[in-house]
């Protein structure tokens, strides 16, 4: 039911947002979100975009992930 | 082409260093419920349960929102799509789930006209197109849906479309853990919280079931690292004792959520006494159209008053919905009951567990 694929707007008429996600096009309300804009990450469900991605928190978590992984390969017994 | 905060999420290098983390980590025997049919799903497709070690089992809660939609309510939805001159719009898990003698599904066969709708605003311009006559749109769904739904009654109001109505089966999610704690025999030590119910109602939400309870929660995304992620941060908390109610999808879910689609949701809904199905009636856990909306009400409308209908005899969905028992365990599943004709909604729904089983599991 939960699409998880993050969509970016591309275009805003009358609080109807044209998304892509992976060059696939659709519309979405953009009803739910604060003061939506052109080129921010929203993650949409029914129809309606629900939530802005917070890209600072996104690239966060992948530091955090890969910094992880970083250290993994440098404990490894043969690297 | 890569896609924008999926892609990184899917590195198989990253989810096989976090499966190692967990591996070293894990000593306690723990089960973990997650509340989400997504999460079941994503669990499922990326072969997670094989991944993690013995000591963890993972159980699939009430998170499928097909799934607990209880008998009543979709024997309520039945009796609205035979009233004459309406035209049905619902998702399309919906459409296969057998009521009581029949379903929504037969209904069509037999002519009635109902329609699967990607979102409420296809159901709206469904009306707009046939005054003539009366379109309902059946609403089930957690949170996540129902500032969707909510959104379509103002609009409706807005565009003065008149034959638009929303017969709401919403139901809330923090509640109903509270409810699952109390079910007899119940064996759950920490709990995945849902991804896009958190994205609406924020962590804040779930603060009072853990204060109470003083159980490990992670929210968790829909990416196999951020699920392997979410049960890495559960096993720290058991194995530190220090149960927390912790948020591993920060890119889509704060403390507070989504205040503006909260608002939509609180505006148009108020709560109510409703039955999931597997739990029974939990107090305050629906949604009902407020009194001022009541124009737009399906409910009140066609004036349906809620039966007390059987659930399908042998179907086992209750037990599953609150990990009581695997689908394997219910003597239908694989033999009577298949996706092809499914006695339960756990069977029908894409979401449901019993789907996932046969989909995914292949050992029965
Ligand atoms: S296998 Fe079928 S009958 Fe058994 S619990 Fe699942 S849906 Fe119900």
């Amino acid at each position: 039911m939960c699409l998880a694929i993050p969509s970016k707007i591309v275009k805003i008429e009358n609080n109807i947002g044209i998304i892509d996600v992976d060059g696939v096009q659709r519309t979405a309300s953009l009803l739910l979100l604060e003061d939506p804009k052109v080129g921010e990450y929203v993650i949409v469900h029914a129809g309606f975009a629900i939530k802005k991605i917070d890209e600072e928190a996104a690239m966060e978590t992948l530091m955090v992930l890969r910094e992880a992984l970083a250290f993994a390969e440098k404990e490894k017994p043969d690297a | 082409m890569t896609i924008k905060h999926a892609d990184e999420y899917r590195d198989p290098d990253i989810s096989r260093k976090l499966v190692e983390q967990i591996t070293n980590l894990s000593k306690t025997k723990i089960r973990l419920m997650e509340v989400c049919g997504t999460h079941t799903m994503s669990i499922f497709r990326n072969g997670i349960r094989n991944l993690i070690p013995e000591t963890i089992s993972l159980l699939s809660g009430p998170g499928c929102p097909v799934c607990v939609t209880a008998q009543n309510e979709i024997d309520a939805f039945i009796e609205i799509s035979q009233k004459p001159d309406t035209i049905i719009t619902t998702f399309g898990d919906l459409m296969r789930v057998p009521g009581t003698g029949s379903s929504l599904q037969k209904e069509r066969a037999g002519g009635k006209d109902i329609r699967m709708v990607y979102s409420t605003f296809d159901a709206i311009e469904i009306a707009r197109k046939n005054p003539d006559k009366k379109v309902i749109f059946l609403g089930v769904g957690f949170e996540t849906t129902a500032p969707t739904v909510a959104a379509s009654i103002l609009s409706a109001r807005d565009m003065k479309i008149d034959n638009y109505f929303v017969y709401s089966a919403h139901k809330t999610v923090p509640l109903a853990l509270f409810a699952l704690m109390k079910t007899e025999g119940i064996k759950i030590d920490g709990f995945l919280l849902p991804g896009h119910v958190s994205v609406i109602i924020g962590t804040g939400a779930y603060l009072p079931f853990f204060n109470q309870f003083q159980m490990p929660c992670v929210v968790a995304g829909f990416e196999p690292s951020d699920i392997l992620q979410a049960i890495l941060m559960l096993v720290e908390q058991t194995e530190n004792k220090t149960p927390g109610l912790e948020n591993a999808y920060t890119r889509a879910v704060s403390f507070e959520g989504n205040e503006k689609a909260v608002r939509i949701m609180n505006d148009v809904f108020e709560p109510a006494d409703v039955a999931w199905r597997g739990i029974g009636i939990i107090p305050g856990s629906g949604l009902k159209i407020r009194d001022e909306f009541s124009d737009y009400d399906a409910m009140k409308k066609f004036e349906i008053t809620e039966k007390d209908s059987k659930e399908p005899n042998g179907c086992a969905c209750g037990e599953i919905l609150t990990g009581l028992k695997t689908p394997v365990e219910c003597p239908l599943y694989k033999k009577i009951c298949t996706p092809v004709d499914p006695v339960g909604p756990c069977m029908v729904s894409s979401e449901g567990t019993c789907a996932a089983y046969y989909k995914y599991h292949s050992s029965d």
